[in-house]
């Protein structure tokens, strides 16, 4: 269960995210969805503690983030960040495999290196794990950095905005495999998303962000409506019921 | 890491340790003339400052490296030997020539080494404090920093008593062609410390490499690693900047050269490459200066020039990405 509790961050005079309280129990698929500069990416890196509070605290399984052994958080929760730059030159075996430090702290064992291997064939990656990341195409380093993610095999899986660059047949296939990750007992993935066709087809629970604050949240069939395209997204458009699920069509 | 990765990483390690050891030979046997005991002593002597010396930059510059998460900056660069030869000059002038003559110098050394550390602690936070950096402007107030440090020096020194003056330039003004004997045994000291903190902590430094939060999300406390691994940069520059006087470009160039011949990321792998390169590149090349070019340049002009180019280079390629 992660708890946030009032959490506040301001950047100067700037509120990014504003009284947020959420409280996620386990399992399923979460899905955060907001127009751009909604607090979405801030309130992912303050669950994962990359970012401090202005106030607030966050508790994953009981434990508050901001005091709680760095290594114990990162075999419970798992972070995979928008920007996917590294200066050193990686290879995606090596990228990958430091998924597994939270675990044995830099002394890879045998079960180390089958899960990386696990988790590179997940991605579809399996002919490029020798290739340095530098050499990649930009959704291809994406699934990289989502293997990695996958390796860590964390209870809580964070991933922001993880279809960026991916075609539809990678993002397809990521979403089927989040959707996976979040039906094993007790894995709990929150993605941010940007598309509400994918959040109402993938996400069991979506919670609708604007200006900081939380403004809806619930069921795919409950949040995605019409007044919220024209509330939060400011567009017109249709929503309709395609096979019990809601499909979003904006007029062009 | 695959097999022929493996194999290349040891061939790599095994050449520059070979060339590393050759030059060492070299250093110690090429024209000698006379009683040879008397000239291995007093060439031991400077190898061993010189290995001190080579060792320190490049696992100080490695380090340095990886916790600013770029590969241009070095500590020299950043301006931290000179602020050791502002403080080396502040204390003469604070204590004056008698009180500074006698001081042991190793003791005086070991205070210069700690407030070196909060010094440059101090400048670090300046500098690459908060969660996202503008590299450039970091690079310039580096430079800007080493030379405000080397002009408020060279103003002490100018203003200081003459007789104070001679008394550091005997201290600060060390070279390759001249070693304190005295501090030897402190700065090797200071290393073999350095390295027995820095070892246990070398897998936790290869997932830094991946920048300050995704390590954050694997589970490393970077605050205190970067604090400790600081601290330790520190330390190790004062120990090399104590015998041999400021080497601006040397880090910056044995450190690239390392990160191209190797081809893995692990500071297991690099560090050993990059103390072989500086080893040889520090010992071969000042034999090769004193017997085959009889003292015609200082070595540290070379090193400079091509570190320069190298720096050049490194700079102009990061800009065009």
């Amino acid at each position: 269960m992660i708890e946030i509790d009032k959490i506040c961050k301001r950047y100067g005079e700037t509120v990014v995210v504003d009284n947020v309280s959420l409280a996620i129990p386990r399992g399923g698929v979460i899905g955060i969805v907001g127009p751009n500069g909604a607090g979405k990416s801030t309130l992912l890196s303050l669950t994962s503690r990359l970012i401090k509070p202005t106030s607030g605290a966050i508790r994953v399984d009981g434990l508050d983030v901001s005091k709680a052994p760095n290594r114990d958080l990162a075999r419970r929760l798992s972070v995979m960040r928008q920007e996917n730059h590294v200066a050193a030159r990686l290879t995606v075996g090596d990228l990958v495999a430091f998924g597994r430090f939270p675990h044995n702290r830099g002394r890879p064992t045998r079960e180390d290196a089958e899960r990386v291997k696990a988790a590179i064939d997940f991605v579809g990656m399996e002919t490029m794990a020798d290739r340095f990341l530098d050499q990649l195409s930009g959704g291809q380093r994406q699934r990289a950095f989502v293997a990695m993610a996958l390796a860590q095999d964390a209870d809580y899986a964070l991933f922001d905005e993880p279809l960026n660059n991916l075609d539809i047949h990678h993002a397809v296939s990521m979403m089927r495999l989040f959707r996976r990750m979040g039906d094993q007992p007790g894995k709990t993935v929150i993605v941010v998303l940007h598309d509400l066709n994918v959040a109402a087809a993938y996400a069991d629970r979506v919670v609708v962000m604007q200006a900081g604050r939380v403004v809806s949240d619930g069921r795919p069939t409950e949040v995605i409506t019409r007044t919220l395209l024209s509330d939060v997204f400011r567009v017109e458009g249709d929503v309709m019921e395609i096979d019990g699920r809601r499909v979003v069509n904006v007029a062009p | 890491m695959p097999p022929e990765r493996v194999r290349s990483v040891r061939l790599v390690t095994v050449a520059v340790t070979l060339l590393a050891g050759l030059s060492m030979i070299a250093f110690m046997t090429v024209g000698v003339r006379g009683s040879w005991s008397f000239v291995l002593a007093h060439r031991g002597v400077r190898l061993a400052a010189l290995i001190t010396v080579a060792y320190a930059i490049a696992l100080s510059t490695v380090l340095f490296q990886t916790l600013t998460g770029n590969r241009i900056l070095t500590p020299a660069v950043m301006g931290f030997d000179a602020l050791f030869l502002l403080l080396q000059t502040t204390l003469v002038a604070a204590l004056g020539s008698a009180g500074a003559v006698a001081i042991d110098p190793r003791l005086l050394f070991s205070v210069e080494c700690l407030v070196m550390v909060g010094l440059s602690g101090l400048l670090f936070r300046l500098l690459f404090r908060g969660e996202d950096r503008n590299l450039p402007l970091v690079v310039l107030s580096g430079l800007l920093f080493g030379a405000l440090f080397r002009s408020l020096s060279s103003f002490l020194q100018r203003v200081m008593d003459p007789n104070d003056f001679l008394v550091l330039q005997g201290r600060a003004f060390a070279s390759f062609n001249v070693v304190d004997p005295a501090l030897i045994g402190v700065a090797a000291l200071l290393a073999v410390m350095a390295t027995i903190i820095v070892l246990p902590r070398l897998s936790e430094l290869d997932v830094l490499v991946l920048g300050r939060q995704r390590a954050t999300g694997l589970g490393v406390d970077t605050t205190r690693l970067s604090a400790i691994v600081f601290a330790l940069v520190a330390i190790l520059v004062s120990a090399s900047t104590a015998l041999v006087g400021p080497t601006t470009f040397f880090g910056l160039l044995v450190a690239n050269l390392a990160y191209l011949l190797v081809p893995s990321a692990r500071h297991a792998s690099v560090l050993p490459v990059a103390v072989g390169l500086a080893v040889m590149t520090l010992v071969g090349g000042q034999m090769l200066l004193e017997r085959l070019l009889g003292f015609g340049t200082a070595l540290s002009i070379v090193i400079d020039f091509v570190g320069g180019i190298t720096f050049l280079l490194i700079l102009f390629r990061a800009g065009r990405r």
